[in-house]
């Protein structure tokens, strides 16, 4: 199966004045398929938004390959999207911030018709097809952004982000801003709306129980890099890297046994100086003396999935 | 484990356009010295209003009824004056966001030791003296020069201790901790629900947990109260709330949850959304969401009564009760 989304050794770099370049993301790999979710976790600022920014073409690579259906993909510039593009959508966390407060919803998810070459009454017409599809009222169309809650606000912006009927979308952060009852109604979503329009997914999400409910396979990112990718039922029972096992153990479960999760010691160090030798160590509690010098590429192991660290065969 | 705080009937009414709103309506509870008690909810349950009511910081024109007996006294009755010297010194309090409750100018010894040599009387070099110990308590790696530093200069959970430390100084008895952990990473946040259980552990610290995540309540709770539409649904120690929820709310909660093995089933939300200030429904404020509910939930306010040890329900049909 051809991969619908395929970033290989990707560098993102933020230049600052008087400082040298932060590179966020360095040297990492995603593929996604049609119709998968591939869950994106890890700490603040590792640069999960960064690359999801840099696959859609939003931000500008300093290194490495993307390529959407085959093609690849130009960082935006001052020109339009080329119309291959369309397809490829990103949806954010906050969205209100997304929304124009002072537009008629029908209007802001028609825009994407419209754009598409539709006429307006048809692009209205179709925005109150959307807006029901992602289960708002039909009278959504008429009314402004303010009057609906914030997992509604998120339905909005999922219905604005269909009418470019995307192949692929980024979802950075999608519900991290709603309630919990919310989030999994807006969760449930987009995994239908994955299944039903065979599209791919990459769900940036901090909240691992989440990504590994919904998640076929979730790739864990550490200080710019990806660590560890595979099925998310293999990466979650047998965490192949340490960190990724970090992460999981800090979960609390909300099962009434009263058990503290496990702490993971020291903070994400400053990636405009990442650590020599693999960047996980000082933090690691297995590391090897030769950690401190020796970087372990993303490597396939085994059972198929891929990690970067000596342990993981 | 005496009684150190017992709310009665608090009622908070905020002022709004239409008039005064009630965002809490009638809540009871008590915490007892040395315990987590956790509130949870959805937003705009009324979690944070309820904190900020006990600490005398509701916004402009609110009002209260109600009381909320501290140590003897009702802090809802205090002068402005009295509630600002239990303020800081035996009640205090850490919010979601460190950047708000740390001044980002003030060096962190300033901050630390500001309260303690208000409210304690004592000299510089002591209030130093106790900085440091407080930071080395809250894991602040170097406490002697984090001392000179400002907030700018640490990472979120640093600065979440920091700002535990600022609430710690003056040895409170109770410490209302308003989503402490909502805005870290996993990692970060289970540090800090360790530190917060060692703290109750090593210095009879009484914690109201606010959160809206029932994992961190489930870790650290040793009671549990679940609000609704700014009321008292279900309130219990933690095992029973959380593996023999008996409100329907709490059930919802519970299970829109991801499974904890994950697994190809879809999650499962609460339908509709939790009421906005001064529209909740008449009745059970949970009514229009409840799978269970019948004519007399329509129009009879529940109100809370005990259903086992040290449990209490607001609930009437009580459907996920045995007997049902
Ligand atoms: N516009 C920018 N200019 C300079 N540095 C930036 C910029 N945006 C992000 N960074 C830095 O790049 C790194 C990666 O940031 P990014 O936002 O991608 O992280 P993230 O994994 O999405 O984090 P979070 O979970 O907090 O959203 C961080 O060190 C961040 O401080
Ligand atoms: N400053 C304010 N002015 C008016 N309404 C407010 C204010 N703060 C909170 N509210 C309202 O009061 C209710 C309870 O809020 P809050 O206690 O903050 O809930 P929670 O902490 O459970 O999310 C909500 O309906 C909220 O919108
Ligand atoms: S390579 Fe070494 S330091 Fe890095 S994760 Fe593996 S064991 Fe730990
Ligand atoms: S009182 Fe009625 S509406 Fe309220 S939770 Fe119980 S059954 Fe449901
Ligand atoms: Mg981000
Ligand atoms: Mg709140």
């Amino acid at each position: 199966m051809s991969a619908l989304l395929e970033a290989t050794g990707v560098a993102v770099e933020y230049h600052r004045t008087g400082a040298p370049p932060l590179r966020a993301v360095d040297h990492a790999d995603l593929t996604l398929a049609r119709g998968e979710i591939l869950g994106l976790v890890g700490e603040s600022g590792c640069g999960k938004s960064t690359l999801g920014r840099a696959v859609v073409g939003l931000q500008p690579t300093a290194a490495g390959e993307i390529r959407f259906d085959g093609r690849p993909v130009a960082p935006l510039g001052l020109r339009r999207r080329p119309p291959g593009m369309r397809g490829l959508q990103m949806v954010f966390q906050d969205p209100y911030a997304s929304l124009n407060p002072r537009r008629l919803v029908g209007d802001q998810v028609g825009d994407g018709y419209l754009l598409g070459g539709t006429s307006k009454t048809e692009a209205r017409r179709r925005a109150g097809e959307l807006l029901e599809r992602v289960g708002l009222p039909a009278d959504a169309v008429k009314r402004y952004p303010h009057e609906f809650s914030g997992g509604q606000r998120q339905r909005i912006a999922i219905a604005r982000t269909l009418a470019a009927e995307p192949s692929c979308i980024i979802a950075d952060e999608p519900i991290s801003a709603l309630d919990a009852s919310a989030q999994a109604s807006v969760a449930n979503l987009l995994v239908e709306l994955v299944r039903e329009l065979d599209m791919g997914l990459v769900f940036i999400s901090h909240d691992l129980s989440v990504v590994r409910q919904i998640a076929d396979r979730t790739a864990v990112m550490y200080l710019g890099r990806v660590v560890e990718v595979g099925p998310t039922r293999q990466v979650w029972s047998e965490p192949a890297h340490p960190y990724t096992k970090a992460l999981i153990s800090a979960v609390p479960r909300a099962d009434g046994a009263g058990v503290l999760p496990v702490e993971l010691p020291g903070d994400v160090p400053d990636p405009s100086r990442p650590p020599g030798g693999c960047r996980f160590h000082p933090r690691c509690p297995v590391a090897l003396p030769s950690c401190a010098h020796d970087d372990p590429p993303l490597t396939i192991l085994r059972d198929g999935r891929s990690a970067a660290c000596v342990l993981a065969k | 484990m005496g009684t150190l705080l017992e709310v009665e009937d608090l009622t908070v009414w905020l002022a709004t356009r239409n008039g005064p709103r009630k965002a809490v309506d009638g809540l009871s509870f008590r915490v007892d010295s040395g315990e987590v008690f956790g509130i949870a909810g959805e937003s705009g349950s009324g979690k944070t209003m309820t904190a900020m009511a006990l600490l005398g910081l509701l916004p402009h024109a609110a009002r209260t009824g109600g009381r909320a007996v501290f140590e003897g006294r009702d802090l809802l009755a205090m002068k402005p004056r009295e509630l600002r010297d239990v303020r800081g010194r035996s009640i205090a309090m850490v919010s979601q966001d460190p950047s708000t409750s740390l001044h980002p100018m003030l060096s962190i010894e300033t901050q630390v030791t500001e309260h303690m040599r208000h409210h304690l009387g004592i000299g510089r070099s002591e209030a130093r003296g106790r900085a440091v110990e407080l930071l080395s308590t809250v894991r602040i790696p170097d406490p002697e020069r984090a001392l000179g530093a400002h907030p700018a200069q640490f990472s979120g959970g640093m600065r979440q201790r920091i700002a535990i430390a600022v609430a710690l100084a003056c040895e409170p008895r109770l410490l209302l901790a308003d989503e402490p952990t909502t805005a870290l990473d996993v990692t970060v946040q289970a540090g800090i629900l360790r530190l917060l259980d060692r703290l109750r552990r090593e210095r009879d610290l009484a914690v109201v947990v606010i959160t809206h995540d029932l994992g961190v309540m489930s870790a650290v709770a040793d009671r549990i109260c679940v609000m609704y539409g700014g009321r008292t649904a279900e309130v219990g120690p933690r095992e029973t709330v959380l593996t023999h929820p008996r409100h329907p709310y709490t059930r919802g909660l519970l299970d829109a949850l991801p499974h904890p093995e994950g697994g190809a089933a879809a999650l499962r939300p609460i339908p509709g959304s939790p009421p906005s200030l001064g529209a909740v429904p008449d009745g059970c404020p949970f009514h229009p969401r409840c799978a269970f509910a019948v004519d007399s939930c329509r129009v009879d306010r529940p109100e809370p009564v005990l259903i086992g040890s040290d449990h209490r329900l607001a609930c009437p049909p009580d459907p996920l009760g045995e007997s049902a």
